[in-house]
């Protein structure tokens, strides 16, 4: 081990940098060739061009969350197209720093800047496609009426404000950072509300969704996840800008 | 008397044994002691004693705090003592090793938790010698194997603009090592035999340019880390050579920085070497993985001159000798399976022929990432994906989705075959057992 230029000169360095130069010289002999053949290989000069757009830099994205961000509510892999442009940037930045944990996505934004989020956030936002059907609900209707119940109108007793307090009244999303609740599938809303459950997924303090699936019992997520994927999308579908004043509680996401 | 004659004639071999085996006891015991003693001093020397009388309160100027802010850049201490989404410089990061998990440390003047209380002297001895302030000796995944070779002005810089930080009180958590790695008594053995403390002395015979490279390379930008491999015992193999090795617990593989086959830059002009840093892509390739970490957090921030001064030195690193290449020839079914997978999923970008898109996609067809024998960093790229890093000069980057959801194990392997045996490259094909080990 070397670990500076200190080495002494002696008489044993100089025997096996000759050995050495001699070993060179016969690697030469035989790598030279092999260079040559390996040259062989170099391409054309790169002529080919895709196109120089934001649609083109996001195929990473499209691959999971479908063509164009549409996705399909068959899987986990949430619809991103129509989302609130501020919801879908601050998630990007929450997966860069750690405050939503999926190695797959903090892989992808780890070393993007907060510009490119940005536009990688206008970009889905301002996609307005067709939404897949609702999913089939498998529960007990007396199951899906609590969960409507707790959706619709919260329960006060437990603290827990009404969905639509937030999320709009028809749960398309509240400008500029509420996301639309509807077109998700069930898997990942029970991912989201058992993440923050356990801490795994935190919104910006005071991070007030993270205090609500506290208070939500599992069964209450596995039915609210139910209802929700299994709405139909109203003619409007596109996230409001209505003032909601004052929120329920006190939440990070909404002071953005 | 017959009996006592027997007595005596047995005590006499029991005695000469017994003196024997305390001979050896205590030979044994001179020989521990020797070479505990060998290894103390190996462990304190060339280390002047700290002088801890001397009050003098901390000074510094701006131009110091400006020039440490760049020498943490260049060594990039962020990338480890941030932990993600915490405060900068608070440290708390896991660093899993084949040891145990390691945690970074708080560099912030935190009194309590932090570099408050230390002196450019005590800074110096943990850079240079790999000491605390306490004395006790650091984890090497601390790199003061080639912080080692920071000059002095540069570590007082470094030290005066973490002390220009605003304070974090954060506790820093004890590392999980498993026994014996966690003992002092181990880390002493390992400096002994891994370790000498020697700070960077310009090579006469070469540039000012090469040295201010060779400085940066060896020292703050501590490329050894990665691009030299570790032995069995987690020290680097020939650090100075830069030959490649596998990046422990994360399955990426730092290529060769002397060999063209991998990623040596011998052949490549000085402005290409500086775009890849600056940047994060260039006419001959793009970053991605821990090397667009790399870009990301240190050498995009640094001064032309210093990326030229790199490129310099890394182009003139001693190239290695390779064995000529003894390529296998993939199976035709899984070669054709894999053709049937790059046609539906990679042509698109990388195009029909792996002739890759400008400004955009790398060519597979000669692409040395792609043909180097260690196949680890493809199946990384397929399963996982990625960008580049956003730089000033790459602001945008087109991106690589993640397919691991998409494809299984022998599918990666087949469209992996596919590219290193297409269009002229001719590398091994990759089993499906090689993408399971690399997940």
């Amino acid at each position: 081990m070397n670990f500076g230029n200190t080495t002494q000169p002696s008489p044993m360095p100089n025997l096996i940098f000759a050995i050495g130069r001699a070993l060179l010289l016969a690697a030469a002999v035989v790598w030279f060739p092999l260079q040559a053949a390996h040259a062989q290989a170099t391409p054309p000069p790169l002529t080919r061009t895709v196109p120089d757009t934001i649609a083109q830099r996001v195929l990473a994205c499209t691959a999971c969350h479908g063509k164009e961000g549409r996705a399909t509510n068959a899987g986990y892999f949430p619809r991103i197209a129509g989302k609130p442009a501020a919801y879908l940037y601050n998630q990007l930045r929450n997966f860069r720093e750690g405050r939503r944990s999926n190695a797959a996505m903090t892989h992808l934004v780890d070393h993007l800047s907060d510009a490119y989020l940005r536009e990688m956030a206008d970009y889905f936002a301002n996609q307005d496609l067709p939404y897949p059907p609702p999913q089939t609900a498998n529960a007990p209707a007396a199951v899906l009426a609590q969960a409507q119940t707790l959706v619709q109108h919260g329960d006060a007793q437990r603290k827990i404000p009404a969905c639509t307090q937030c999320h709009g009244s028809a749960m398309t999303g509240v400008l500029p950072a509420f996301p639309g609740l509807l077109g998700l599938p069930r898997d990942y809303l029970i991912g989201q509300l058992g993440a923050w459950r356990t801490d795994t997924r935190h919104a910006a303090a005071p991070d007030c969704m993270g205090k609500i699936a506290k208070r939500l019992t599992v069964d209450e997520v596995s039915a609210i996840a139910t209802w929700l994927s299994s709405q139909p999308l109203p003619v409007q579908t596109h996230a409001v800008a209505v003032s909601i004043t004052p929120l329920p509680m006190d939440c990070g996401s909404g002071r953005r | 008397m017959t009996n006592m004659t027997d007595i005596s004639s047995s005590t006499a071999p029991v005695q000469r044994r017994r003196l024997w085996v305390r001979r050896l006891l205590l030979a044994l015991l001179l020989l521990v002691l020797a070479l505990s003693a060998l290894v103390a001093w190996l462990n304190v020397r060339g280390e002047a004693a700290i002088d801890d009388s001397a009050a003098t309160p901390f000074t510094t100027t701006h131009q110091q705090i400006a020039q440490g802010a760049y020498i943490a850049r260049a060594g990039n201490c962020a990338a480890c003592h941030t932990a993600r989404g915490g405060a900068d410089y608070a440290g708390g990061l896991g660093i899993a090793t084949p040891f145990g998990t390691v945690y970074t440390s708080n560099l912030t003047p935190d009194a309590e938790t932090g570099l408050g209380r230390w002196t450019p002297a005590t800074f110096w001895r943990a850079m240079h010698h790999g000491r605390s302030a306490d004395g006790h000796l650091l984890v090497p995944v601390f790199p003061y194997t080639s912080y080692t070779q920071v000059n002095r002005a540069d570590s007082d810089a470094l030290f005066a603009y973490l002390r220009s930080l605003p304070a974090v009180a954060q506790a820093n958590r004890p590392h999980a090592l498993a026994f014996p790695y966690n003992s002092q008594v181990a880390l002493a053995v390992w400096r002994a035999l891994f370790f000498r403390a020697a700070e960077f002395t310009s090579e006469p015979t070469q540039t000012a340019q090469w040295n201010r490279g060779a400085y940066l390379v060896r020292g703050l930008g501590h490329c050894a880390a990665c691009h030299a491999g570790r032995n069995v015992l987690g020290a680097s193999n020939g650090a100075l050579a830069l030959q490649g090795g596998v990046i422990p617990m994360q399955h990426w593989y730092a290529p060769s920085l002397a060999s063209a086959r991998e990623a040596g830059v011998a052949d490549w002009s000085t402005a290409q070497v500086v775009a890849l840093l600056k940047n994060g892509t260039s006419d001959n390739g793009s970053v991605i993985g821990p090397m667009a970490d790399v870009v990301f957090g240190s050498t995009q921030h640094l001064l032309d001159a210093d990326l030229e001064a790199m490129a310099v030195f890394l182009k003139a690193l001693p190239q290695q000798t390779l064995a000529p290449r003894t390529a296998k020839t993939p199976e035709p079914a899984q070669f054709a399976s894999g053709e049937k997978i790059y046609k539906e999923h990679c042509s698109q970008c990388h195009g029909e022929q792996g002739e890759g898109a400008r400004g955009a996609y790398p060519a597979l067809a000669g692409n040395r990432v792609v043909t180097m024998d260690q196949s680890a960093n493809l199946v990384q790229i397929v399963l996982h994906g990625g960008y580049p890093p956003a730089t000033a000069g790459n602001a945008r980057p087109y991106g690589m989705p993640p397919f691991q959801q998409t494809l299984n194990g022998p599918q990666i392997a087949a469209v992996l075959s596919y590219i290193r045996h297409a269009w002229g490259n001719t590398a091994s094909p990759v089993s499906a057992l090689e993408v399971l080990r690399h997940q």
